[in-house]
């Protein structure tokens, strides 16, 4: 460690910790909200749009935990199971290779975050700095490979990856995104909002570009690494068409395709196991959400496309 | 910017301007005295001395935006004036005969009837509904955060595993079906999922319903900004809550509303899992619900009968129409502008 080390890192929090101390706490009362019609209003409004956004996906996961006794459907079905109990998803493990999908999904999921973090960090970085030649024109290259949308050039992207001898395998699923463009500009923006003055002072203190890089640049664009990574994964785990298109045989499928082939399968699965499929699919992300939801929202505003 | 000119040997300190750069033995000194990083190019000094450094950090985002962003859509272009097959063997150059097949082609001009019916029927719904959806969890309750959160969950939940719960939702033996039932609004159960039209409405609502917290975020950003006072002044002069909303709060979000009009719009006509989902893998009875990237699928990738050269052209066509509307959007925004 050299001594300018220790200057470069307080600067880089001293930006981090920009929370002011919370007021002190008043007593709650209703009142201060509004009248109380008005909230009554806004509640039951607030429930009404819950029970629509909600309702689907919690009516899947109690369907998932019904016993065969119970009707799923039909005028005898009730909302809550009766005999509650988790048959459905050992039984989902032992009829479908469930965990082999989940594997599969677990694969190119780490494969994404790897090489997207990684490349989307060191691009954004460079680009971030104009000092060499021909800065411009990687980044017209990258605006323009945003231009066209993924389902107008995928037959195209086939024959591309036919052609390396990745058809029905999963580096073929993860290959054509390794590192998404808009990544790349969100890792950018994160560079660019390091204060200059920060990094001049650093430099002052004799701090290599290595060392600004890594101890002043890299703790501040934690957070857009967040974002790049919470996206990558929900977008790798949900992915559905591409691995569609190169997936073929059974053991190498990912989990949204299994889950769609059991759906569709002439045999026509127990409800209650397709059901416990999905709720095994939803957890993952659901966890994720939970726990990190404050980048969640920044992933939206930092512009990303999605429908 | 007269740093872009200079020579890449001037590095990062010519870059920084206002402060004079340490003396280049210095830095030096101090490059050699640093550990290795992962990256290559470790150490600081040395980054911008060799001039391929920049070059070698950008390498894989260059790769993969000109293998796999610009180069699939030049060759799209040449590929349509061929008839390559998906599983390879050698492609034969035939003019413009995929396009005339394609405006002869009753299934592709129904696949971009129904795209567009998707963006003509989603567009407006998408721009209102999560702004209105904002408008209700703008306002600090108790227990706000919680419901933000849960509108946004289907955001996150894969389109086939809300596809599988709407499925259920709306079969003919389905949830829906049955309350209807119950509630003798109907007698005999409404064919959500074998009903072409009523696929792609059904489809539609899929959409709507999963984009309804993603937009809702857009909006309470957006929201942020408009000033506070300005509905204040309005209530004084009279104006209820409905008028408020119209001439206050849209007028505040207009660029917003701009913005998620393009987004949906290019996601309309994107649509794929929706339509796989509640309209079986072929795409409704016959294909009759098929969007226009469900065509490209079926006509450009089956690996029996598809032709990649026709799937390039309609690909084409699905970049030509996305295109368009861009530009619309544009020259909307500009409109706005003046």
């Amino acid at each position: 460690m050299t001594t300018s080390t220790p200057t470069a890192t307080d600067t880089a929090t001293a930006t981090e910790t920009t929370a002011a101390p919370r007021p002190a706490r008043r007593r709650f009362r209703w009142r201060d909200y509004g009248r109380p019609r008005e909230l009554v209003v806004r509640y039951l409004l607030l429930l009404f749009v819950l029970a629509i956004t909600v309702g689907p996906l919690l009516w899947q996961f109690l369907t998932s935990l019904k016993s065969t006794t119970e009707d799923v459907f039909g005028t005898n079905a009730t909302l809550l199971p009766q005999h509650p109990t988790l048959r459905a998803y050992e039984q989902v493990f032992d009829q479908v290779p469930v965990a082999t999908y989940i594997w599969n999904s677990l694969i190119v999921v780490a494969l994404s975050l790897t090489s997207q973090l990684l490349f989307s960090t060191m691009a954004g970085y460079m680009l971030s700095k104009p000092a060499w030649r021909g800065v411009k024109g990687v980044w017209l290259l990258l605006i323009a490979s945003m231009m066209f949308p993924f389902e107008s050039i995928m037959v195209s992207l086939f024959l591309s990856v036919r052609d390396l001898g990745l058809v029905d395998s999963l580096a073929g699923v993860w290959l054509p995104g390794f590192v998404g463009a808009i990544n790349v500009l969100v890792m950018r923006a994160a560079f660019l909002a390091v204060p200059r003055e920060i990094e001049d002072s650093a430099m002052l203190d004799g701090a290599g570009e290595w060392q600004r890089f890594r101890y002043l640049y890299l703790p501040s664009a934690l957070g857009s690494m967040s974002v790049v990574a919470i996206n990558t994964f929900i977008a790798a785990w949900d992915d559905f068409l591409w691995p569609l298109i190169v997936l073929r045989s059974e053991e190498n499928l990912t989990l949204t395709l299994g889950l769609a082939r059991l759906q569709t399968s002439s045999f026509g699965y127990d409800q209650r196991v397709v059901m416990a499929g999905s709720v095994i699919s939803l957890v993952p992300v659901l966890v994720l959400f939970v726990i990190t939801q404050r980048w969640f929202y920044k992933g939206v505003s930092s512009g990303a496309v999605k429908f | 910017m007269a740093t872009q000119t200079q020579k890449p040997v001037a590095g990062p300190d010519a870059a920084s301007g206002a402060v004079p750069a340490p003396a280049p033995g210095r830095t030096r000194r101090l490059g050699r005295a640093l550990r290795p990083g992962p990256a290559p190019g470790a150490n600081g000094a040395a980054l911008y001395r060799r001039w391929w450094l920049p070059w070698l950090w950008t390498l894989p985002a260059i790769v993969c935006a000109a293998a796999f962003g610009v180069f699939p859509f030049l060759n799209t272009v040449v590929l349509s004036f061929t008839d390559a097959k998906p599983l390879g063997g050698a492609a034969n150059f035939v003019g413009l005969s995929n396009y005339t097949r394609m405006l002869g082609d009753d299934d592709f001009w129904l696949a971009t009837r129904n795209s567009l019916l998707y963006a003509v029927i989603v567009v407006p719904l998408m721009v209102l509904l999560p702004l209105l959806l904002a408008v209700l969890v703008e306002k600090r309750l108790p227990g706000i955060g919680f419901f933000r959160s849960a509108f946004y969950t289907p955001v996150i939940a894969s389109s086939v595993v809300v596809g599988l719960s709407w499925q259920w939702l709306l079969k003919d033996e389905g949830l829906v079906n049955t309350w209807l039932e119950k509630a003798h609004l109907i007698r005999d159960a409404i064919p959500f999922l074998s009903d072409p039209w009523l696929i792609l409405l059904s489809a539609m609502g899929l959409t709507l319903w999963k984009g309804l917290g993603w937009y809702m975020i857009f909006y309470l950003a957006a929201l942020g900004n408009v000033p506070r006072d300005l509905h204040e002044a309005a209530a004084m002069d009279g104006a209820g809550p409905v008028r408020r909303f119209w001439h206050v709060t849209v007028p505040g979000v207009r660029q917003t509303m701009l913005l998620v009009g393009v987004l949906t719009g290019i996601g309309s006509l994107r649509v794929f899992t929706e339509i796989y989902m509640l309209g079986s893998p072929t795409g409704g009875p016959g294909g009759q619900a098929r969007t226009l990237p469900f065509y490209i699928r079926d006509v450009g990738l089956d690996p029996l009968s598809g032709n990649a050269g026709y799937g390039a052209a309609v690909s084409v066509a699905l970049f030509v129409l996305t295109l368009g509307l861009t530009l619309l959007a544009q020259r909307l925004t500009k409109g706005d502008e003046e």
